[in-house]
């Protein structure tokens, strides 16, 4: 029975830095993984007749965004030419078939440990920052990812600094434990 | 009659909000020392500032980006333009 729903109103404040996240270690261009992140909520949009609800709104939102790093690639991959992209498969040279899929799938680019590392690391605070109210998440990434000043964002959100400090007070509080939980 | 406190004392709430401050470097040289002298004696804000500072040390590590709010904005309302579809 499926126990997922759709809701594409919430899917940019919900997932936008999720997606975006997890597609700037693999195509290491800020402009091109805004855009594939854009054209994946598109294409979930049209294709949400086919959600079943096994899986959760993110996961079936990520397998669309797989599909569309691995178009960007096939796109790249005819205009360079096949050759220069094969020269560099660290495969065993007998999979021809689905070795661009298998290296998508497999981390591309990212062969060093600690590089998957910080992936996952990096996910799983997404994942925990996900779960702050909207407003504390928002201004822990302007302060923290974006790294901000205090008076920008003061300014910007009409806010004062000590409620600035209080709400980054309730972020970082709430993030450690998240992650005490999920992570060690 | 109430005991007269320090000018170094801090509580407990604002040691550790200097200790938020300070993650970003934007504790005062005077706020660090009161926060040093409470770290000597108060456990709480140990354990606080080991763990923060831990926070800080992962989001380094994990390089995490954000899309901008204005990209986020554009996003949402070509998502709504095809929404209306």
């Amino acid at each position: 029975m499926p126990t997922h729903q759709l809701d594409p109103n919430l899917w940019i404040d919900k997932y936008a830095d999720y997606l975006f996240n997890y597609t700037i270690v693999r195509v290491k261009d800020r402009e091109t993984a805004e855009d594939l992140v854009q054209e994946t909520f598109l294409a979930g949009l049209k294709s949400m007749e086919n959600f079943k609800g096994e899986a959760s709104e993110r996961t079936w939102l990520i397998s669309i965004l797989k599909r569309k790093i691995i178009d960007y690639y096939r796109k790249i991959n005819s205009k360079k030419g096949q050759a220069e992209v094969r020269v560099n498969y660290s495969g065993d040279g007998e999979s021809e078939g689905d070795w661009l899929e298998e290296r998508v799938a497999d981390n591309f680019d990212m062969n060093a440990e600690d590089s998957m590392q910080n992936e996952e690391l990096g996910l799983a605070i997404e994942d925990c920052i996900m779960k702050l109210p909207e407003k504390q998440a928002k201004i822990f990434r302007m302060k923290t990812i974006l790294g901000y000043d205090t008076e920008t964002i003061c300014n910007e959100l009409n806010i004062t600094p000590s409620n600035l400090w209080v709400i980054i007070h309730r972020a970082r509080t709430a993030l450690m434990s998240c992650m005490e939980e999920n992570w060690y | 009659m109430e005991e007269k406190k320090s000018f170094l004392f801090v509580t407990c709430d604002e040691a550790k909000q200097i200790c938020d401050k300070s993650q970003y470097g934007e504790a005062s040289h005077w706020e660090r020392i009161k926060l040093n002298i409470r770290l000597s004696w108060c456990r709480v804000t140990r354990a606080y500032t080991q763990n923060n500072k831990k926070l800080t040390e992962m989001m380094k590590q994990a390089k995490l980006e954000t899309v901008e709010d204005k990209r986020k904005q554009d996003m949402k309302k070509k998502l709504q333009e095809e929404m209306a579809k």
